[in-house]
């Protein structure tokens, strides 16, 4: 398949296992800080982690604190690799670019679509592409 | 980005290491917005504690001390996680406390004025129409650019620090006309008579249209809401849809008729939201196992007068025994609820007061819940049912008088 082309990005080129998401994502109020792993209850990848991951996000929520949230997992070292979203808000990047993780914002197509958990993927926000590597 | 010579200056070390590295962290920010320039603000509140920020965050913040960062504008905070007189009562952990004292002291070294607040709106500064400035959290961020006509973005606790330092944001989302006006309308048809009712119709628009650059145009109600009711339907918007701006018809300054609220934009949808509506947002709160144990009046903190209607409402009642009720305020409300003899209505029917800091950022609360054997949470405002999620309640949004009746009885309805 094509590269999946994004609107936005930062960061430098990541490879990693894809975590694709129906539903929309906020560290504070999806996630676990201590784990990484995703506990709202009744979210769609609720038991999942993001740790490491090149996560896929349909929308941004809620929450300013994830400005210092990435950071903070950062430091902890469980945060994931990437963040692709396809409509997100500043906090998200204001908060990503602070913490160094990449990030980017729109798609032409769909990754839940073009693209499976668990595939191997490449980031690459300078070319503003996401390349498959590897089907799971 | 096109920047002044005095953003040159800044990149160059002229107002130090701190600026320096400050700017070249909105430029990135700005870069990836698109943002052409800079624009000054007036004032910045921000977000920072240890609950947020962590032990990393902490570092970076010494960092920043001991290089010598100062504000260049007016800035205060948001609530934060402990309050240090209940700290050891809510079993919270004495290292982060301490931890907290020092992450004050850095700020307070570097003229933050520690405010812990999230109503600052309400009780600490009020900008005028058009006025810029870097704001958040998002209710904060929310009430400025829709009731005073603001203008202002998510700005995140790293991002607002940058504004302090700097004084200034890049000019992207908020700050530029074409993101103010609105994409949908709502109109009210409900009677809408208590807080929770604004923070249902929140909910519903919210949930509706999750995007940070929707702005839902409220027409048709009949009443003229309070400071506290837009309050509560700005946080909920904010909490449930990541927006940044409502306009209100006849209420709010950019929107003195629907057509000017709108902009010339061909609204992507019309919705309604009648009493009915309101009715089914209460009943799709299941009750879970039917605790009733845990009520919390927060999120954002309380006015005045929201003090006062607890007051009256918890006047000559108690909360049940083995219930919890906590209300959360700022410094300067309490005082005044202390004159007023509101505070004392409220703990002499063994309402707990915090003050400083909102219940779900509270540090622990996850072994808060598990140690009181808590399982729900019931709240009047639909915020805080909605962001304590990952924290393992079960939330139910209740009318406040009903909150007080839940309190009381310890039994859910």
């Amino acid at each position: 398949m094509s590269p999946i082309r994004v609107r936005r990005a930062f960061g430098p080129v990541v490879e990693g296992e894809a975590l694709i998401s129906e539903e929309g994502f906020s560290p504070r109020y999806d996630l676990d800080r201590w784990t990484g792993v995703i506990t709202k209850p009744g979210h769609k990848l609720e038991g999942a982690s993001v740790v490491d991951k090149i996560c896929f996000f349909p929308t941004a929520k809620g929450g300013i604190a994830a400005g210092w949230a990435f950071y903070d997992i950062k430091w902890k070292k469980i945060a994931p690799k990437a963040f692709v979203f396809g409509v997100t808000n500043p906090v998200m990047v204001q908060g990503a670019i602070f913490a160094g993780i990449p990030i980017t914002e729109g798609w032409d197509v769909d990754p839940r679509t073009a693209l499976r958990t668990g595939d191997r993927v490449r980031v690459d926000p300078a070319n503003r592409t996401i390349e498959l590597l590897r089907r799971a | 980005m096109q920047l002044t010579p005095e953003e040159r200056g800044i990149l160059a070390g002229a107002r130090g290491e701190a600026a320096r590295r400050a700017l070249e962290y909105q430029i990135e920010v700005g870069r990836f917005w698109g943002a052409e320039r800079f624009v000054p603000v007036t004032n910045v509140h921000m977000m920072g504690d240890i609950e947020v920020m962590g032990d990393g965050g902490l570092e970076w913040l010494r960092g920043q001390a001991a290089s010598g960062a100062r504000c260049a504008v007016g800035t205060t905070t948001n609530a934060r996680c402990i309050d240090f007189a209940h700290c050891a009562r809510l079993g919270q952990d004495q290292g982060e406390a301490a931890k907290e004292r020092e992450l004050i002291a850095c700020l307070r070294r570097m003229d933050v004025v520690t405010t812990d607040t999230c109503i600052n709106y309400q009780t600490v500064y009020q900008p005028h129409l058009g006025e810029r400035v870097a704001w958040g959290d998002t209710g904060t961020v929310i009430y400025a650019n829709s009731v005073f006509g603001a203008r202002t973005n998510f700005e995140s606790g790293p991002a607002a620090f940058a504004a302090a330092l700097t004084g200034r944001t890049p000019e992207y989302g908020f700050h530029l006309d074409e993101h103010r006006k609105g994409t949908f309308t709502v109109r009210l048809d409900a009677a809408l008579d208590d807080l929770a009712d604004w923070g249902a119709v929140g909910k519903l628009a919210g949930e509706a249209h999750q995007s940070y650059f929707a702005v839902p145009v409220f027409h048709g109600y009949r009443g003229t809401p309070t400071a506290d009711e837009l309050k509560h339907l700005g946080a909920a918007l904010a909490s449930y849809g990541s927006m940044a701006m409502f306009h209100f018809v006849g209420v709010t300054p950019e929107a003195p008729s629907l057509e000017t609220a709108q902009g010339g934009n061909v609204p992507m949808e019309a919705m309604a939201i009648g009493d009915e509506d309101i009715q089914r947002v209460y009943r799709g709160y299941g009750l879970g196992d039917g605790d009733a144990r845990l009520v919390v009046f927060s999120g954002p903190q309380q006015s005045l007068l929201e003090m006062k209607r607890l007051a009256e409402l918890f006047a000559g009642r108690k909360v049940k025994e083995g219930s919890s009720c906590f209300v959360t305020t700022n410094a300067g409300m309490l005082a005044q609820a202390r004159k007023l003899g509101f505070a004392q209505a409220l703990e002499d029917a063994g309402v707990v007061i915090l003050e400083g800091v909102c219940f779900y950022i509270l540090q622990n609360l996850s072994q808060m819940r598990r140690s009181n054997g808590w399982t729900s949470m019931v709240s009047n405002s639909a915020k805080i049912v909605n962001i304590i999620g990952a924290h393992r309640f079960h939330t139910i949004l209740r009318r406040t008088a009903d909150c007080v009746e839940i309190a009381c009885s310890g039994v859910l309805r």
